[in-house]
């Protein structure tokens, strides 16, 4: 079967520093891939680089057989693809923020329906059915027409989460989305994650959660400055853990 | 009907100057945000060169300079220009600060549902920039009405300019300068009504 995702090689930097130090890393379809680490290992910014929303500057990101972000011109010079060829890549991937950054003049359903409308040309009337059907998934539909700012933290990350997964992604990415939540608030939102884990959607998800992502995962990530530092199954992660490096973290960490 | 026409005079001025400076304030504004360097640096310029000029300033150098270098504009015209122009600085400054006040998130959330820079622009960021803008963009729209009456100076015979007209056979030079000022006053109210009301109707609940 070939892999969903493949990143080989990748290097990022933010001018003098270098953030990821050459990354590979491949998924196959159904895959839940969690990166741990320490804040300042790279992590946010890897997920960031799969959906483009940072540049990177050596490597490449292969998404469903597709080079994304770039391409080489004849004489073998990298360049960025155009605005609009972008975009509607980064519309085969789904991103859940920390902040959920829902769109604050929109009620809920009008927030999932903007992107099937506008990129995936739906008709109206189909995104309102679509949208309405993935909001019920995240237990939202009776607050569809709620505006986020009338909507609890947990709830919002619940819609945002319907809004990305609305556009049928071929890979969903999940940036800490219970960093910002009251602890309340964190169940209801990892019991959503969890469903569409369990329903076979590739996930790759930047988590502080380590019992959820020792649940949830097929794979586990150890980021270290920029590098991947070791990975497993979360048996081997968490039960075995062979650096000292991913020792120490884990201890640090709660379990 | 002297007054009338005045009036009649001094609602067209507004109007244009609010519409063509608010049309072009955006597009200043729309550069200051996302514009290269260098475009940022000429446009910075022109703002603070057109803020930190009087506005009587303005209209006598739309009127006078314009002339001298061949471009002949009416008494009218030149105002609005000047009215356009000053509005438009004030527009530009205002639409920057409402873009750069929207959290960067919103532009990475409409990014990774696809949208392209256009489609963020004109269905999230807009709409979101719109209600911050609105209530300084209405007080604008006030300082716009009141700077009209400097067009009187250049002979443009608005409201201000018909009232010492009339003052001039009457006499009644209190009685009418007392009238004038009233009416400025309600238009401006009814601008600020019409504002707040606006403003009442799309706030995000």
């Amino acid at each position: 079967m070939s892999p969903i995702l493949t990143i080989s090689g990748l290097h990022k930097s933010f001018g003098e520093l270098e953030v990821l130090k050459g990354i590979n890393l491949t998924m196959q379809q159904g895959d839940v891939v969690s990166l741990i680490g320490s804040s300042g290992s790279g992590k946010t910014t890897l997920l960031r680089c799969v959906n483009l929303l940072e540049d990177f500057e050596k490597g490449s990101i292969e998404l469903a057989g597709q080079k994304i972000g770039y391409r080489e011109d004849g004489a073998g010079q990298r360049r960025r693809l155009p605005e609009r060829e972008v975009a509607r890549q980064r519309s085969m991937t789904g991103m859940a923020f920390q902040q959920f950054n829902l769109f604050p003049h929109m009620t809920a359903i009008r927030n999932v329906m903007l992107g099937l409308i506008k990129t995936k040309n739906m008709p109206k009337d189909e995104a309102r059915e679509v949208a309405q059907k993935w909001l019920e998934r995240v237990g939202m539909a009776a607050r569809s027409d709620h505006y986020p700012g009338q909507l609890s933290g947990g709830q919002q990350q619940r819609v945002a989460i319907a809004r990305a997964i609305a556009m049928n992604p071929q890979i969903m990415l999940f940036d800490e989305v219970t960093s910002a939540l009251d602890p309340e608030l964190v169940a209801e939102v990892l019991a959503v994650v969890r469903d569409l884990a369990v329903e076979g959607m590739t996930m790759l998800l930047v988590t502080h959660e380590m019992r959820f992502a020792r649940d949830v995962s097929t794979k586990v990530v150890f980021m270290h400055q920029g590098r991947i530092h070791e990975e497993g199954t979360p048996d081997e992660i968490f039960g075995a853990p062979k650096t000292e490096r991913l020792q120490g973290f884990l201890a640090n960490s709660e379990i | 009907m002297n007054l009338l026409d005045g009036l009649g005079d001094t609602i067209l001025i507004s109007v244009s100057s609010v519409v063509l400076g608010t049309i072009l304030g955006v597009f200043v504004g729309l550069a200051m945000t996302y514009g290269q360097r260098w475009l940022r640096f000429i446009v910075r310029l022109y703002i603070d060169f057109l803020r930190g000029t009087p506005v009587f300033v303005l209209i006598l150098a739309c009127f006078y300079i314009l002339s001298v270098v061949g471009v002949d504009l009416t008494a009218f015209q030149a105002g609005v220009l000047a009215l356009t122009l000053f509005c438009s600085s004030h527009v530009g400054e205002i639409v920057r600060g409402a873009l750069s006040a929207i959290a960067v998130g919103q532009t990475e959330a409409a990014k990774s549902i696809g949208l392209t820079f256009m489609q963020t622009f004109v269905y999230v960021l807009l709409p979101q920039a719109l209600r911050q803008i609105l209530p300084t963009w209405v007080n604008t729209a006030t300082e716009i009405v009141k700077a009209s009456t400097l067009l009187s100076i250049i002979g443009v015979v608005e409201l201000l300019l018909a009232t010492q007209q009339v003052i001039a056979r009457t006499y009644l030079s209190l009685e009418f300068y007392l009238f004038a000022g009233f009416v400025y006053f309600l238009l401006n109210f009814v601008i600020e009504q019409a504002g707040r009301a606006v403003e009442r109707r799309i706030s995000i609940p």
